[in-house]
């Protein structure tokens, strides 16, 4: 834990931080129903690194993305992306901070049906009524290697080329940081390969900062760094993960809660 | 099932309030013309019983008063005095006594200027002797008892300022009577007159004003105790014979009542075409909502069919639905009807026709409320209900729900023909001669055509027009057009509510447009005079009026024209009778056969088309009845070219005054000599007329303004049409988008995550009801553009001999459409401006 609070202090101070939060807390319901999901949770993503959270069901993973992504608002706590600080923005400022600032990648459900695969690209970028640098786009198309279809609509596409385009999307406007919550989830192992490599390609040769939500280990080894959470906190990290190592220490924690 | 529908429908209660309210509208229309007419009914009957005397005896007329209320009856004979002695001794009469009863009877304000009575006629009585046979009663003063006295109703004494013991001027179709007002009374129980006037003399100075020294328009008997009405007018009629009516007073009620009712049927006429249009309507509103429903339930639906429901269960659970929602909605309506009852007799309340009492609800109403609402509402949610039960069990397990898009193959294919075959029977019906059911089928098969074209049509043109929206708003434009592309059927029913209104006002603009200048034209082409004379509501006014113009200097011509009904050869008609030389100097007459001298006399002049019908031509004697049953041979002088300025047929002056014709004058036209100073002349006529309130006087435009003036009353019927319709289109976009939105939350949600802001959402929702609503007022406008020009070329042998398009007007409804769609956006753009992004990227 020391190390994540001294990363935070570190990042903070050369300023090369996309995204962090500070005593972060978030309550559901209250009384009988009263449900803590994110508690005091202080944590930063560093610029350029990719960044997986793992943790069981319920664990306040996509939670803590959406109140990050100012998606949603913190009970207590506050967060940032890059100097500006969310709690204080109304829901204006917010809406222009995710269209310019942020990326999203769901699980499901990530595209619009009535647009092309170019037009949803571009969709963030269209909407704030920005012109898309078109050598950036030329090489994002490029690398999620969907060129010839990019006319077509999502309904004509698989869903693994529905996610790369999302994908794409998420990276065409240059966002501070990409949240992504489970983007592989409903891909087989092959087109989830796929996804991964290209988003993990993304941080190392665009210099994109990604945080992204998963339950499976190869997907988490993909990253730079991955962060356990249970019950609202953040109970571990582990830097260069790879599949094994996430998988034992997984084990690790089903038993110390079995017993 | 019955408890899924009912939770169902609970779970949606702004979808059931939605698609409830085309049926509340319509049903509310339809109880609440009934709840009306029958109120109308009760109080009427009962108002003319009040007043009614037990039994009364008139003379007959030769024929049915078949044209009752028009007041076009010119040849009433009337009773002799001594008449009333007889009827007075048959056994069982307590009282019986002569009265006089006549309209064109006006009474002056202090400035020398009408009551307006609204179109309602002024009625001169003499005032009743026996107290038992009153249907007045004294408010003020006293009784008038000499030639110098008068008495008036409280309502227009109030409205003239005149009190008991001033000096007024009454106007009849006599003489002009200077008199002291004596008194003021009340007429029945509550002194309905519906807006008339009415001034009440002696008996003796009555009949010798209104009818002959002598004589009676009728007599008022009273029954003694113990005899009934019916038994009584039975002892009556044996003494006086076949040459005189004898009604009770339930008879006497029933009749006027009628009369009455018959003036008032264009209100129920007007409230129902209402109900029709909101039903109709409404019921693309219920089968987009229901198709809507089963759409977003597919996966549920399915899931019930892998669970083992039958089609036939599945039918039924939606039309079960379709069923609480008729019957609420039927409920609702008729509540509401009742309060739209409550309104039209407080506006008739206003206009001077107290209701009393409260409103009548019948078992009929409540009926035919419930039969209507439910069975519309289910007739509606049929197809949808069929669609259900086609959806294949598998569809629970696809998780890739792609609504598929049916081909629009069938319906092309359908709609076209439908259409084409519409439009030629239109053209067939239209043109030529006319053919009026092949006009009416042609008509409706177009309605349908295009109704089951619209969704194909709706592809190209919002395409079309859809492809300014990218350049105006950017990719939230271009996302707004492919929504609205999304389901061409969806667009295709939200946008028909509109379209089915606009075409009928559309149709209904064009035909008035073209019988506004059908008029002119009619009037520059026929009338040969420079003046007309006449009162403001068409009532018949005294013979004086043309005297005295005949004598102002430089007027050439004056003619006079009068109206009567009378049996041609047994076929009962309206005729217009004229002095045979003086015809021509005021109407220009065009002849088939004959020439205007064979009026003359015994004379007669038929138009074209009433010689085809009955068969006449010049030499033909005709049969000539009137209602006091006076009848001549009229020889038929000429046939003329008909137009609408000319009645069916022509009889002399000689004929109509020798008949007993009242010497009352409808229109009197007047010429000017040439080469006279016309405004000394204008000056002269002026001051004529001046001293007869009653009647106006108009040039040329003048004349035209009056013709044209029952058209602009049918326009704005029209525009409270318009305003009808265009509140059920709101509530069909309205209704569509609530439903789109609700089930677009996922991509609102997508949008708004990807930084898309509230009022961005806003548009991208008002630009998809503009692009429906611009599409339905298009196709509306086609579709009544080209009905109102086939209906006016099939009314051209009824005068509309002009076609007029009102391009301004129309021009204006298509905007209408634009701004009917931002209204209509307003509430579900609101919706989704405030969808929650978190609850959007959650909904399943
Ligand atoms: N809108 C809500 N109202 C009430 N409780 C909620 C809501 N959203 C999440 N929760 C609760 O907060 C906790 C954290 O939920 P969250 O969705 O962040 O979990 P997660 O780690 O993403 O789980 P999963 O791996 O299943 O996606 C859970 O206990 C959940 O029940
Ligand atoms: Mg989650």
């Amino acid at each position: 834990m020391t190390t994540v609070e001294q990363e935070t202090r570190e990042a903070t101070s050369t300023g090369a931080v996309a995204a962090r939060c500070e005593g972060l807390t978030k309550v559901y319901g209250d009384g009988e129903t009263r449900v803590v999901a994110l508690d005091g949770i202080s944590v930063a993503f560093p610029k350029g690194r990719f960044t997986a959270i793992m943790g069981p069901s319920g664990s306040g993973k996509s939670t803590l993305m959406h109140v990050m992504a100012g998606l949603d608002t913190a009970s207590s706590g506050r967060t940032w992306i890059g100097d500006t600080e969310l709690t204080s923005l109304d829901d204006k400022r917010l809406t222009r901070m995710r269209r310019d600032q942020v990326g999203f990648v769901f699980q499901s459900f990530n595209l619009v049906p009535t647009l092309t695969a170019a037009e949803n690209i571009t969709l963030p970028m269209d909407i704030a009524g920005r012109k898309p640098d078109q050598e950036w786009l030329d090489k994002v198309v490029e690398t999620v290697g969907l060129r010839e279809r990019l006319g077509h609509r999502p309904a004509e596409l698989s869903g693994g080329q529905q996610q790369r385009v999302a994908c794409a999307r998420a990276l065409a406007s240059r966002p501070e940081i990409i949240f992504a919550d489970e983007p592989t989830g409903n891909l087989d192992s092959r087109t989830g390969t796929d996804v991964l490599a290209f988003l993990q390609m993304s941080v190392r040769t665009m210099g994109q900062t990604i945080v992204m939500v998963t339950h499976d280990p190869v997907a988490a080894s993909y990253a730079d760094r991955v962060l356990f959470l249970a019950d609202g906190r953040i109970v571990d990290e582990m830097e260069q993960p790879t599949a094994e190592r996430v998988l034992a220490r997984m084990v690790a924690f089903d038993r110390k809660q079995e017993g | 099932m019955l408890r899924t529908a009912i939770r169902n429908l609970l779970s949606h209660k702004l979808r059931l309030l939605l698609s409830g309210l085309a049926v509340v509208l319509g049903v509310a229309f339809i109880s609440g013309t009934m709840t009306f007419t029958d109120t109308l009914h009760r109080t009427f009957t009962g108002l003319f019983e009040d007043a009614a005397a037990d039994v009364n005896v008139e003379p007959a007329s030769a024929f049915g008063a078949g044209m009752t209320g028009t007041g076009i009856d010119s040849a009433l004979s009337s009773v002799p005095a001594d008449l009333v002695e007889e009827v007075g001794a048959v056994d069982g009469v307590a009282a019986a006594e002569g009265y006089v009863e006549a309209e064109g009877v006006y009474v002056l304000d202090a400035g020398g200027d009408v009551a307006d009575t609204g179109g309602a006629p002024g009625i001169g009585i003499s005032w009743p002797g026996d107290d038992a046979l009153s249907a007045v009663t004294l408010a003020d003063g006293r009784a008038p008892a000499s030639a110098g006295e008068v008495a008036l109703d409280s309502a227009t004494a109030e409205e003239l300022g005149h009190r008991v013991g001033d000096k007024i001027t009454v106007l009849t179709t006599g003489p002009r009577v200077e008199a002291e007002l004596v008194g003021t009374f009340r007429f029945g129980e509550d002194g309905g007159l519906a807006g008339a006037s009415m001034t009440a003399f002696d008996p003796a100075t009555a009949q010798s004003l209104l009818l002959e020294d002598g004589r009676f328009t009728g007599i008022s008997v009273a029954a003694e105790d113990g005899v009934t009405h019916a038994e009584l007018a039975d002892r009556i009629e044996a003494v006086v014979g076949d040459d005189y009516d004898v009604a009770t007073r339930a008879e006497q009620a029933a009749d006027q009542a009628a009369a009455l009712e018959d003036q008032l049927s264009f209100i129920d006429t007007f409230l129902l075409v209402f109900a029709g249009v909101a039903l109709f309507v409404g019921s693309f509103i219920i089968l987009n909502t229901f198709s809507m429903l089963v759409a977003q339930r597919t996966r549920e639906l399915a899931l019930l069919r892998a669970l083992g429901a039958g089609r036939r269960q599945i039918t039924a659970s939606v039309l079960v639905e379709a069923l609480v929602l008729g019957l609420l909605g039927s409920t609702a309506g008729l509540v509401t009807g009742f309060g739209l009852a409550q309104g039209l007799k407080a506006l008739f309340g206003q206009l001077g026709v107290t209701l009393d009492g409260g409103l009548v609800l019948s078992a009929g109403t409540v009926t035919w409320s419930y039969v209507v609402g439910v069975g519309i509402t289910l007739l509606a949610a049929y197809l949808p209900a069929r669609r259900a039960a086609k959806v294949a069990p598998v569809a629970a397990m696809r998780a890739d729900l792609v609504r598929t898009a049916r081909p629009l193959l069938v319906r092309t294919v359908v709609g076209t023909v439908l259409a084409a075959t519409g439009l030629a029977a239109l053209a067939a019906g239209s043109l030529g001669d006319g053919v009026g059911g092949l006009v009416g089928l042609g008509a409706l098969a177009l309605l349908v055509g295009v109704i089951t074209l619209s969704p194909v049509l709706a592809v190209p043109f919002i395409r079309l027009v859809g492809a300014v929206l990218p350049r105006l708003a950017g990719r939230t434009g271009h996302l707004a057009r492919e929504n609205a592309l999304r389901n061409p059927r969806r667009t295709a029913a939200t946008s028909s509510a509109l379209m089915v209104g606009l075409a009928l006002v559309t149709g209904f603009s064009i035909i008035g447009a073209s019988a506004r200048a059908s008029i002119d034209e009619l009037v520059d082409d026929v009338l040969e005079a420079d003046y007309v004379v006449s009162t403001s509501v068409g009532q018949p006014f005294t013979a004086a009026v043309a005297e005295e113009l005949a004598q102002v200097d430089g007027v050439a011509s004056v003619t006079q024209e009068r109206y009567g009904t009378a049996r041609f050869d047994g076929e009962e008609s309206f005729f217009v009778a004229y002095e045979p030389d003086a015809l021509a100097d005021a109407l220009e007459v065009t002849f088939v056969d004959g020439a205007v001298e064979g009026l003359a006399g015994e004379g007669l002049l038929v138009s074209d088309e009433t010689a085809e019908t009955q068969g006449l031509a010049v030499g033909d004697q005709v049969e000539f009845l009137v209602q006091n049953g006076e009848s001549r041979e009229l020889r038929v002088g000429g046939v003329f070219e008909d137009n609408s300025a000319l009645g069916p047929y022509l009889v002399s002056m000689d004929t109509y005054s020798a008949t007993g014709g009242a010497p009352l004058d409808r229109y009197v036209y007047v010429g000017v000599e040439d080469g006279v100073d016309a405004s000394a002349v204008e000056a002269g006529i002026e001051d004529v007329v001046a001293t007869y309130p009653v009647v106006e006087l108009k040039d040329i435009e003048g004349f035209k303004d009056e013709q044209r003036g029952s058209i602009d009353q049918m326009l704005m019927l029209i525009n409270a049409l318009l305003a009808l319709s265009v509140l059920i289109a709101v509530l069909g976009v309205v209704n569509t988008l609530v439903l789109s939105v609700i089930e677009r939350t996922r991509e609102l949600g997508l949008l708004r995550a990807l930084g898309m802001s509230r009022r961005q959402v806003r548009r991208l929702v008002r630009l998809e009801s503009v692009v429906i609503s611009v599409y339905g007022a298009a196709l509306g406008l086609g579709l009544g553009g080209v009905l109102g020009l086939a209906l006016t070329r099939f009314l051209r042998s009824q005068g509309l001999t002009v076609t007029a398009v009102p391009g301004g007007q129309l021009a204006l409804f298509l905007v209408l459409g634009a701004v009917i769609g931002v209204v209509a956006a307003a509430f579900p753009a609101r919706r989704a401006g405030r969808l929650n992004v978190l609850d959007a990227i959650a909904t399943d």
